[in-house]
């Protein structure tokens, strides 16, 4: 058995873990809520601007508006942009939102390409010997749209030139703080389809859908302006949904940290305390048997 | 008949509420738009942005962006913005001198830095007069205004 100063240190190091592991935990519960809101803040944004490409859609010819939105007949290569965390200590995170990609595109026909945003995704990217196009890491821990814009640039380029048919995004879906689902979303081109759910919503609207637009300036430019930006929101949120996942499964894994930490550290307080009684025992029998053999000796 | 008017940034909303009138610094031109405007969609250029209701005024600086227009409804998508009371005027006036001081030590035009410079220079612009409007305004009547800089 170890002796009571070793488990003495022993609890004193397990006590720390715990204190850093809570830290952590507390840090998460707040980046958590932040990153949460932040998501909301972009809602009226996105959905106007939805909005206002389903009332071009609804214009003759609306699906062949512009390049970003008409799909291609032969895809060849696909570009993904995968979002992943920069940091570890996450729990299955990571490794969920890589598997599910990995597994999404395994059996794809296509030659498929990356975007890897946080550098844990492209490090197994990597590793795989996968052809990443460009990484994004080191964002900020509260990204402004700003931050992300330039990501949405890239996809565009690329699909733009051609070097690519189809862009998708995988990211982590926030549910609740207990479940985040990786999901993928094909980004480019959009798909401005009028399914029927569509339709209703766009029908709940006063008014009925302008039968044609004055433009000012050209429906060219126009609709470009509109399509780059909610490309680049598209992404944004899903920057968004992924760092609130990441700090969700931060803060579980942190607290089950912290809390085998402190069962770690009760178990070694006994064990300690044993050892103490042990030593004292072990004293007094010393002791005794000192003063046991002075009396025989007289 | 008022028009309901919303005006969006990608990473907030400004305002949302009915407008009889609304002024917007589109790409080709100032637009004022009442209610039964025909169907109009305009990029915006980097300017003051007015709705009026009830002989009140709000103002907003908008840096770009897309302007819907219906009959009863406007939507504005501004790339950046921001309304006139959030500015700070004295910030937005050491950043305007800031600027210029470094424009005045003639970087190399063309450069990224010199482009930067410039685009603060005019936001810093923009906001500064956006809220001596504002101010001018909101200053009780009959009283002359107080000295501006």
């Amino acid at each position: 058995m170890a002796s009571a100063r070793e488990v003495r240190l022993r609890i004193r190091s397990v006590k720390n873990i715990a204190q850093v592991t809570r830290a952590l935990q507390t840090i998460s519960a707040s980046r958590v809520r932040k990153a949460q809101e932040a998501v909301l803040r972009t809602r009226p944004y996105a959905s106007k601007a939805w909005q206002i490409l389903q009332h071009l859609s609804y214009v003759p010819e609306g699906e062949n508006l512009h390049p970003l939105l008409a799909a291609r007949p032969t895809v060849g290569r696909v570009l993904v942009v995968l979002i992943s965390s920069d940091r570890g200590l996450a729990g299955a995170y990571n490794s969920n939102v890589i598997r599910f990609s990995l597994e999404k595109f395994r059996n794809s026909t296509q030659p498929v390409s990356y975007v890897a945003v946080g550098s844990k995704g492209r490090d197994v990217l990597h590793r795989l010997g996968k052809d990443i196009r460009a990484e994004f890491t080191r964002l900020p821990a509260e990204p402004e749209f700003m931050d992300i814009s330039s990501i949405g640039l890239i996809a565009i380029d690329e699909f733009r030139s051609r070097a690519v048919g189809q862009v998708h995004l995988v990211y982590t879906d926030f549910i609740n703080l207990l479940r985040q689902q990786p999901t993928s979303k094909q980004l480019l081109p959009l798909e401005i389809g009028l399914t029927e759910a569509r339709v209703q919503a766009f029908e709940d609207r006063p008014g009925s859908p302008p039968a044609s637009y004055i433009y000012e300036p050209a429906q060219e430019a126009l609709i470009e302006h509109i399509l780059v930006r909610f490309t680049q929101l598209q992404l944004y949120q899903a920057v968004l949904e992924s760092l609130a996942s990441e700090h969700a499964a931060r803060m579980v894994a942190m607290q089950n940290a912290t809390e085998n930490a402190l069962d770690l550290s009760a178990g070694l307080t006994l064990e300690y305390n044993k050892a103490r009684q042990l030593a004292i025992t072990n004293d007094m029998l010393d002791i005794a048997g000192g003063a046991e053999a002075l009396t025989k000796a007289t | 008949m008022s028009i309901r008017c919303e005006i969006v940034t990608q990473d907030r909303k400004l305002y949302d509420g009915p407008a009889d009138m609304i002024v917007a610094p589109g790409t080709e031109g100032l637009m004022g738009i009442l209610p039964n405007h025909a169907p109009l969609l305009s990029t915006l250029d980097f300017g003051v942005l007015t709705v009026r209701y009830q002989g009140e005024e709000q103002l907003f600086t908008v840096s770009g962006g897309v302007i819907e227009v219906l009959p009863d409804a406007v939507t504005v998508l501004a790339d950046s913005g921001e309304h006139v009371a959030e500015i700070d005027e004295q910030r937005a006036e050491s950043a305007r001198r800031r600027a210029q001081e470094l424009l005045a030590k003639v970087p190399p035009p063309d450069t990224d830095e010199y482009l930067a410079i410039q685009a603060s220079l005019r936001r810093s612009n923009l906001r500064l007069s956006a809220a001596r409007k504002h101010r001018g305004q909101s200053l009780p009547r009959g009283r002359p205004p107080e000295s501006r800089n």
